[in-house]
């Protein structure tokens, strides 16, 4: 019987020939993952498991990324403990400030997760690492601690929902347009403990980078894991990064799917998610007259070289809006860096932004742009949950940073046509 | 076997790991300072009012949205006893098996229960019961693998079990 690309990897790892959703597996990870925010906790209930080393010092990776910079004393004890931790463990994958990124643009980066491998994270948007092909899931803190300590962790293992994504992308349309259209299609809970698999002839010329943005958000449709297909795009991203060996899986032709989704990209125009649920999408033509206070640019989702090009390329020349404050974080120290070189950085500064340091900061309302009371911001971000950025009556709406760069230059919510004009029909 | 008996929170669907406790309150971990944030941006007086035993009801998704234990933590640090939703999100579910936070899926009693009512719940066998609307109700039963779990209270003291068991094999 054929078998989808989540259960071979799966079944390779379980040291089986064949596996069917539903059944429960306890398996060997290649890598466990843990942030400032989540592996405090990890530490402590690994002290109550009484084991006196990790199960290998060379597959945990330890990110503080979330409250970093420490903004308060609070989190700079939290990253003590990791710290402290670490250097007892001998922890080869402990990223101090300066050295760091957000977790999930750092790892697939320094080629610590690669091709065929499972991983788990406790952090939800662990699932990113699908972009190139590896079974990668968000766990907890718990979790995160057991298999630190025998390097196992437990999964259900999920059924397989096909997405086919056919036709040819408008202009500024990305993979974060396809993947909000997508969760507007199905819901938050629409893909609920299943694998989300992105196939089809509009997908095989993605970037890699959209890549990530979409398998970044299957945890807001509710799915286990989100995964594509490793090939020629996937193979020049890992070549000369991956720090172990790799494999790539295909899905049978005759594997079995829950359901199979078409999706004619040519329809999809730019997205942006309403408050308070990811699911809450529309096209850009539907979006209507929404001032914004607030702009943010960067995250797990969209911080990255493609992300932070398009934005450069809109506001070049260009003025954030008065009275809008626009925020710009390059996912990792080497993102930045790259962005310095180009010469994005000085458009950003030039445009009135503020560049930072990579962390996560006002995805999670952390720091570095907190929302205040009826404040409204647009971001580039994954979840416009209440409250996620700050204050409960703040409110959080989602796109591309092609439409986020756009609506800081108008200072409401607009698409790229609007500003630039350029590559748009009509 | 393990019966509670509890007043009903009734809550939405959709009830997100942000408002089960915000990420303003995420640079600890200790229980007792997560409890009093418990469910603050979906009702702020939650936490206040709550007694312990008291039981969450959620509709569909409970829990979604990102991976922290805190969510759980919190809920079970306030008092709450047990959380009773039509349908949870995948982490938070695994999150609670782990740490020992009684949930439990069953569309029926989330679905009829108002806030105020008086539940009891036989945890063993799955089976709800409103006091106030005279009804009983049957939820979905735990795998054996994850009865394992829960009867060793969590993950922790399951992994304690099967590393001790594999070190000592006539023990
Ligand atoms: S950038 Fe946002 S979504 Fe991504 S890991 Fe950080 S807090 Fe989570």
């Amino acid at each position: 019987m054929g078998m989808t690309i989540t259960e071979k990897i799966l079944a390779a790892h379980a040291g089986k020939e064949q596996l069917t959703p539903g059944e429960l597996i306890s398996i060997p990870v290649d890598l466990v993952l843990g942030n400032d925010v989540t592996a405090p906790l990890a530490i402590q209930e690994f002290e109550r498991i009484g084991v006196p080393t990790v199960f290998d010092p060379e597959k945990i990776a330890l990110v503080p990324d979330h409250f970093t910079p420490n903004k308060d004393i609070k989190s700079a004890e939290q990253v003590k403990v990791m710290r402290e931790f670490a250097k007892k463990h001998k922890i080869t994958h402990y990223f101090e400030i300066g050295r760091m990124g957000i977790e999930h643009c750092l790892l697939p980066e320094l080629g610590l997760v690669v091709p065929g491998d499972v991983v788990i994270g406790a952090d939800s948007h662990t699932c990113t690492y699908g972009a190139v092909g590896a079974f990668a899931t968000g766990v907890g803190s718990t979790d995160l601690a057991a298999a630190m300590a025998t390097g196992e962790a437990w999964f259900r293992v999920p059924e397989t929902i096909r997405f086919v994504y056919y036709g040819k992308m408008r202009p500024w349309v990305t993979g974060k347009d396809l993947i909000l259209y997508t969760i507007g299609l199905i819901g938050v809970e629409g893909a609920r403990y299943a694998a989300m698999e992105f196939t089809g002839e509009a997908i095989s010329d993605l970037s890699q980078d959209s890549r990530f943005t979409m398998a970044n958000m299957a945890i807001e449709a509710g799915a286990k894991n989100g995964i594509f297909i490793p090939d020629a795009i996937t193979k020049e991203y890992v070549q000369g990064r991956a720090q172990r060996s790799y494999q790539f899986y295909d899905s049978d032709p005759d594997a079995t799917y829950k359901e199979v989704i078409e999706i004619d990209v040519s329809q999809i125009e730019p997205q942006v998610a309403f408050p308070h649920l990811p699911e809450n999408s529309r096209g850009i033509s539907q979006v209507g007259d929404i001032p914004i206070d607030q702009v943010v640019i960067g995250s797990c989702t969209n911080g990255r070289m493609e992300d932070l090009r398009v934005a450069a390329d809109i506001l070049t020349g260009r003025q954030v809006a008065p009275g809008v404050r626009l925020v710009i974080l390059p996912g990792t120290q080497g993102l930045y860096k790259q962005a310095i070189s180009e010469g994005l950085v000085e458009i950003f500064i030039d445009a009135g932004a503020a560049v930072s340091t990579p962390t996560c900061g006002p995805c999670l309302g952390g720091h570095m742009g907190v929302l205040a009371k009826g404040e409204r911001a647009l971001a580039t971000t994954n979840r416009n949950f209440v409250g996620r950025m700050g204050h409960p009556e703040s409110e959080v709406y989602l796109s591309s940073p092609a439409v986020a760069a756009a609506s800081a230059v108008m200072g409401r919510i607009v698409g790229p046509c609007q500003v630039v004009g350029k590559g748009c029909q009509g | 076997m393990t019966q509670l008996k509890g007043k009903v929170w009734v809550f939405g669907d959709d009830i997100d790991t942000d408002a089960i406790i915000p990420a303003r309150y995420l640079n600890t971990s200790d229980p007792s300072e997560l409890a009093p944030h418990c469910m603050e941006d979906a009702d702020p007086k939650f936490a206040h009012q709550v007694a312990p035993g008291d039981i969450i009801i959620g509709g569909k998704n409970f829990g979604c949205g990102s991976s922290r234990e805190h969510a759980p933590l919190a809920i079970k640090a306030v008092g709450v006893a047990c959380v009773i939703a039509e349908s949870f999100a995948r982490i938070f579910y695994r999150n609670s098996i782990n740490i020992g936070l009684p949930i439990l899926e069953c569309g029926a009693a989330a679905q009829r229960a108002r806030s105020g009512d008086v539940l009891t719940v036989d945890l063993a066998k799955g089976i709800v019961t409103n006091l106030a609307l005279h009804e009983t109700y049957q939820a979905a039963v735990f795998p054996p693998f994850m009865q394992e779990i829960i009867g060793a209270g969590g993950l922790i003291g399951y992994v304690r079990y099967t590393l001790g068991k594999e070190k000592s094999p006539d023990g």
